[in-house]
């Protein structure tokens, strides 16, 4: 119960001072903040085991934090700098850290829900009893890829668990006018066992996901979460400075009033609530200092990497 | 000395990487019956895991190879025809060739793509006769495209043990090019280290693939009157620069023979490397398809639009 809400508080504040940093110039590039739909990371990620493995979105910080990595690398990364989770390289929108099974958040909408699928399969051969959560929005389910992701996965009994992150929007295109028939009834179509979560509420979300990965561990293949959200803030904080019209202030009004934070934090005493958010911001004002501390990497290297090799 | 097949040559690098290291498997469709024979009696030896057939979902099962590399696994994808290689190409230039760098050297992609029977397959027309092997080289993407059975095979047991990804061509034409082999000296060939077929003082002509063999049959018929030194670079990226400039410092003259189309395509690279190097005695030639080409069907009209012999001797000839 407190670490779910360490984990929603930590990864509201940790994009409260993303977003800082991105005024302030330190974060080049903006990020997409993942406001309003911690409940989801902190839900998934707290049903995984440690040989589990994640893949995240463009949206990832919170998917990546909930599942443990560290702050101040981080945010270290999100600011391009050499003690980066990614050693700078890749930023925001590619977090990774393999050491705890993050095989990378992607910019491409869809791509990571078939390297998630392939991920598990072979971790199965491998003999390993590893399960892979993969996110993705309710954009995603436009993409065939992550269509054919589902069908091999199904095909195979793969032990993944899709979650989709519904937060009602891709980018300005909301999921009314973009999805013919229902989420979930696409996952149905391949035999997938499908449901719809209350997002913003970490426990439910962690209930479902307990099931989906017991049932994967088992053998039974995927499940599929339609975890239903909203994004407080903008699409990204490009929105900041230009104001785009596609969702009536009303709408965001009642979207705000379902938030993770404060329904995870309801079930907490004051005490521990406030002790929880004192060890949040101190954790956050050390990765702030560590972060911006940290060297930028030398212009030299700039292809470092680039293969596993010399070539 | 056995013969050995460029075709068996692919089917026994897969059987002995396979065996050697069970972290690698072939996925790709129809390989389980094995319907280009690439996988032939691989599935009866090695069972459905290790020789997944695949429904027809080229971008999320060369995805999902990526997600499996990532794990630690080697694995090998067969495509079908090789313009399934644009529906792929994000998959490959976008995803598998940029995980390493965006996670600052955290994983591996050792992901081998394998095209039996690329370029022209004389009747296919426009869609399934493309040779893009310059655009894999352009990302910057490991590619090869092999001319012999026995660097097909040493090719591709390298590239499946290459830690980055690899687009590994095998040109529709030199499929069934038979040559005598010892089999116990076959052995893995570097990438991008490439190889006088030929040694010659006159010209340079640099070719590889299927059209190895049209440029030495060139070289043949010449002989006595132009001393043609044949290089065929093998792997197209990364370029055997050094083997390259020896070859043009020591001849003074170029020819480029490539299946690409002419823009931007790998003759035209090969072209600049040398002018950046190499002195010429002679303004240098490309022999390549046309600009933008698209096959055309009418076997005619096919054959008009790849570079050939004929061209290459005209080319020759004009240069002497
Ligand atoms: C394949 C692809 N198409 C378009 C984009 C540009 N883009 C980035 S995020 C986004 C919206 C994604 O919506 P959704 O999947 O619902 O995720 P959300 O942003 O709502 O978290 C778009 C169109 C992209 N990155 N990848
Ligand atoms: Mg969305």
């Amino acid at each position: 119960m407190t670490d779910l809400y360490r984990t929603v508080r930590l990864i509201r504040r940790f994009e409260e001072r993303a977003i800082e940093f991105v005024r302030s110039g330190e974060i080049v590039g903006g990020i997409h903040p993942y406001v309003g739909q911690e409940g989801i990371a902190a839900g998934v990620c707290a049903a995984l085991g440690p040989d589990d493995v994640i893949t995240s979105t463009h949206r990832g910080h919170g998917h990546v934090l909930a599942r443990g990595a560290n702050p101040a690398r981080m945010l270290a990364e999100l600011m391009g700098r050499e003690s980066g989770l990614n050693k700078g390289r890749g930023g925001s929108m590619h977090a990774a850290d393999f050491s705890l099974g993050i095989l990378g958040a992607n910019a491409i909408v869809g791509a990571a829900g078939s390297i998630a699928t392939g991920a598990a399969w072979a971790a199965r051969q491998q003999g390993r009893d590893t399960v892979a959560a993969t996110f993705f929005g309710d954009g995603a389910m436009n993409e065939g890829m992550l269509l054919e992701a589902f069908n091999l996965a199904a095909l195979w009994q793969v032990p993944v668990v899709f979650v989709c992150e519904n937060n009602g929007y891709a980018t300005t295109m909301p999921v009314a006018s973009a999805i013919a028939g229902s989420i979930t009834d696409r996952a149905r179509a391949f035999g997938i066992p499908a449901f719809t979560v209350d997002g913003q509420d970490p426990e439910k979300v962690l209930e479902a996901t307990s099931t989906a990965v017991a049932r994967a561990r088992a053998g039974k293949g995927p499940t599929f979460l339609e975890c239903v959200t909203y994004r407080f803030d903008a699409h990204h904080t490009f929105e900041h400075r230009t104001r785009l019209s596609y969702r009536s202030t009303e709408e965001i009004t009642t979207g705000r009033s379902r938030c993770p934070v404060e329904i995870q934090g309801a079930r907490l005493t004051a005490a521990d609530r406030a002790a929880v958010d004192a060890e949040v911001e101190s954790l956050l004002e050390a990765a702030a200092g560590i972060a911006l501390g940290s060297a930028h990497p030398d212009p030299a290297a700039a292809l470092s990497y680039l293969y596993a090799g010399e070539i | 000395m056995p013969k050995l097949s460029y075709l068996k040559a692919l089917n026994r690098a897969l059987s002995d990487e396979l065996e050697r290291d069970s972290a690698v498997f072939v996925l790709g469709e129809d390989i389980r019956a094995a319907a280009s024979n690439v996988t032939a009696g691989l599935h009866a030896r090695f069972g459905d895991d290790r020789v997944l057939d695949t429904p027809l979902s080229e971008q999320a099962f060369t995805n999902f190879a990526t997600g499996a590399a990532l794990m630690g696994m080697r694995p090998v994808i067969e495509f079908q025809i090789p313009s399934l290689l644009f529906l792929v190409f994000e998959q490959i230039a976008n995803q598998a060739h940029k995980f390493s760098l965006m996670t600052g050297g955290q994983c591996k992609v050792p992901v081998t793509y394998v095209v039996p029977g690329s370029g022209s397959r004389t009747g296919w027309a426009g869609q399934h006769s493309d040779h893009p092997y310059s655009l894999f080289a352009h990302v910057g993407v490991k590619t090869v495209v092999p001319a012999t059975p026995a660097d097909a095979y040493g090719l591709l047991v390298t590239a499946i043990r290459d830690d980055d990804p690899v687009v590994f061509f095998a040109p529709a034409p030199a499929l069934g090019v038979r040559e005598d082999v010892d089999f116990a000296a076959l052995a893995p060939v570097p990438l991008g280290v490439g190889r006088v077929a030929r040694a010659g003082d006159d010209v340079t002509v640099v070719a590889l693939g299927h059209l190895l063999h049209d440029a030495l049959a060139v070289a043949d018929e010449l002989a006595g009157r132009i001393s043609v030194e044949v290089f065929d670079p093998r792997t197209v990226y990364p370029l055997d620069v050094a083997g390259l400039v020896a070859s043009v410092q020591k001849t003074g003259r170029l020819v480029v023979i490539d299946d690409s189309n002419r823009t931007s395509g790998f003759a035209a690279e090969v072209l600049a490397v040398v002018a950046e190097n190499c002195t010429l005695t002679a303004p240098p030639h490309r022999v390549t398809r046309p600009n933008g080409a698209v096959l055309p069907f009418a076997l005619a009209l096919d054959r008009a639009v790849q570079p050939g012999r004929d061209q290459l001797l005209a080319a020759l000839l004009e240069m002497s």
